[in-house]
């Protein structure tokens, strides 16, 4: 077992701001739009983080749990008690992927998928989401408009009076590689470059274990977590 | 609705500058409703007489991503100061945010600063020796919806139609969400704060609609990120969204406004699933619930072309509401391309009517 999860935890300042003290009142609960659809209880979570039994707490980085939290911060406004559990989770998810855990869980697994997404693009195009990236078949509820914009974006979007693909300020520009570089650079500076290595290195390793071909982009094993 | 309830938003204000802004774009908005933010600029210029800067040097904010658990708040918090360092060069001081999630970052970026100051310093050495940038910090941080709420009584007096319907003469019954990083994060930073957010349900009264307070309305859309973005999850935000839409379903609203870019989305795109899925649509013939987003319902009201603020980019067609408020439209134009040439239309849902 890993020893000092909690000298790591204490480290992270939403840990800090997140935590003062709870007395199991249970709304967060209550007013959390995860809770409702699935097993994910926050007051359960922030019992268990207050505990301080380091076993538990590896159970929790090593589990689904932490990642089935839809960030909408609800809980924030509704605790007595000033805590967020919402940051709590944030903290629990990044140790999760720092100590490698995140790969026993196969939600913590997914963390791949949103990497080669959403990660991917903001390095690409500058922004998280870009139109060239979101067929109807990855994304079907967008729905038959959009099936028919994306195959007359060029036509629409000049219509519209977007700047897709062009250098010059507007919607949907294409972003300089100044800009660019000065993502990637700050990607480098502050750790986040590290973090989606990691990414993919822990997710090669654990691929291999579970006889999943993995390579790069939309691989197999992209798509078994993506889709699965 | 004239009720006490009503009233209670009064209590929570907050600074708006009157002009000078700088602009920062969103991920979802500028993808899935294509025509909004340039709508925003043009009403803002050109209506308004407000000086707006768009700069093509800004990037996300990463917001989708760090509230996905995927990159240190570090990262966020530099890619931030580097949006600061932009806005200063290019001499503006107040910062208007396009995205809820970004809005909702770029104030805890600001209360982390105060809470751990080192984090700041941090931050500017961060950027420094990524970038060779400094900055100083906005005087003036808002949401892009905020700016239309505080000139709503001046729009009120150019707009050429009410929120009545032509036929009845009724004030139409109206949905306002607001995405959940608006005012629930930061009660203080949202207008009405975050129990009853003020800053859309404003732009009803003045501009002559009926209010529709409905017991989901606080609730969240379902975005949940991560949720959202794997195929596997997605159930979770339909199922949110669904419980919104039941709980407004009685009282038949003929229209939502959203101010959060992907709220807006999923209220939209998640009515089409559950139509074809289930077979239940939420308008009325066999229509959905059309949703539109702040400054495309100003632009309407303005007497702007639907077609040329990109109402046909919407799934659920707004037809039924531009036929209540009496909007002169050509169907004919709706999906011709740049020159008007016929590009074809999108293919009829099995099940949600789309015109």
């Amino acid at each position: 077992m890993m020893k000092d999860l909690y000298k790591e935890l204490e480290k992270d300042i939403r840990y800090i701001e997140g935590l003062k003290s709870c007395f199991n009142c249970g709304v967060c609960t209550a007013i959390c739009p995860a809770a409702e659809v699935s097993d994910y209880d926050p007051r359960r979570i922030v019992d268990t983080v207050q505990k301080r039994d380091e076993s538990e707490l590896e159970k929790l980085l090593k589990g689904d749990e932490i990642w089935m939290c839809g960030e909408c911060l609800s809980c924030k406004t509704r605790c007595p008690r000033g805590n967020t559990p919402g940051y709590i989770i944030q903290a629990l998810r990044a140790l999760s992927i720092e100590t490698g855990m995140f790969t026993e869980s196969h939600q913590g697994r997914k963390q791949l998928a949103i990497k080669r997404t959403v990660g991917d693009h903001i390095l690409k195009y500058g922004y998280c989401v870009y139109i060239d990236e979101v067929d109807n078949e990855m994304y079907p509820e967008q729905g038959t408009v959009w099936k028919w914009l994306r195959q007359n974006r060029e036509s629409i979007l000049e219509r519209l009076g977007t700047s897709y693909n062009k250098n010059q300020s507007g919607t949907l520009r294409h972003i300089s590689k100044k800009s660019l570089d000065d993502l990637q650079k700050i990607f480098d500076e502050t750790g986040g470059s590290r973090r989606l290595e990691k990414i993919e290195k822990d997710s090669a390793e654990k691929a291999k274990e579970l006889n999943i071909d993995f390579k790069e982009g939309k691989d197999d094993y992209f798509n078994y977590l993506y889709n699965e | 609705m004239n009720t006490k309830k009503n009233e209670i938003w009064s209590a929570y204000q907050k600074e708006i500058a009157d002009d000078h802004y700088y602009f920062a774009r969103s991920c979802i908005r500028q993808n899935f409703f294509p025509a909004a933010e340039n709508l925003y600029i043009d009403i803002l210029r050109n209506v308004l007489g407000k000086d707006i800067y768009d700069d093509s040097r800004q990037t996300t904010c990463t917001g989708i991503a760090y509230h996905s658990g995927l990159i240190p708040l570090e990262t966020t918090m530099t890619v931030i100061a580097r949006q600061f360092a932009l806005m200063n060069e290019a001499g503006y001081e107040n910062f208007v945010v396009s995205c809820v999630t970004s809005f909702g970052l770029y104030v805890e970026t600001l209360e982390t600063w105060k809470h751990f100051p080192e984090t700041e310093k941090e931050t500017r050495d961060a950027l420094k020796r990524a970038t060779g940038m400094t900055f100083s910090i906005p005087k003036n941080i808002v949401h892009a919806s905020d700016v239309i709420y505080k000139f709503r009584k001046k729009i009120a007096e150019k707009i050429i139609l009410q929120l009545k319907n032509k036929s009845t003469g009724e004030p139409l019954k109206i949905v306002d969400h607001i995405g959940c990083h608006y005012a629930k994060i930061f009660p203080q930073e949202g207008i009405g704060g975050a129990e009853y957010p003020y800053v859309l349900a404003g732009l009803i009264d003045e501009w002559g609609g009926h209010q529709v307070d409905y017991p989901e309305r606080r609730h969240c859309c379902g975005f949940g990120f991560r949720q959202y973005l794997l195929k596997s999850n997605r159930s979770y935000s339909v199922t949110n969204s669904k419980k919104k839409l039941d709980s407004m379903l009685p009282y038949k609203p003929d229209l939502i406004i959203a101010n959060c870019p992907g709220c807006t989305y999923f209220l939209d795109r998640w009515q089409y699933v559950i139509a074809e899925m289930e077979g239940k649509t939420y308008g009325e013939n066999g229509y959905g619930i059309p949703v539109l987003t702040y400054e495309e319902l100003a632009g309407l009201l303005l007497g702007y072309d639907p077609w040329d603020i990109g109402m046909q980019t919407h799934q659920v067609a707004v037809e039924p509401l531009l036929d209540k408020l009496g909007v002169a439209y050509d169907p004919e134009k709706k999906y011709k391309g740049r020159n008007g040439e016929d590009i074809g239309i999108p293919e009829n849902p099995q099940v949600l009517r789309c015109c």
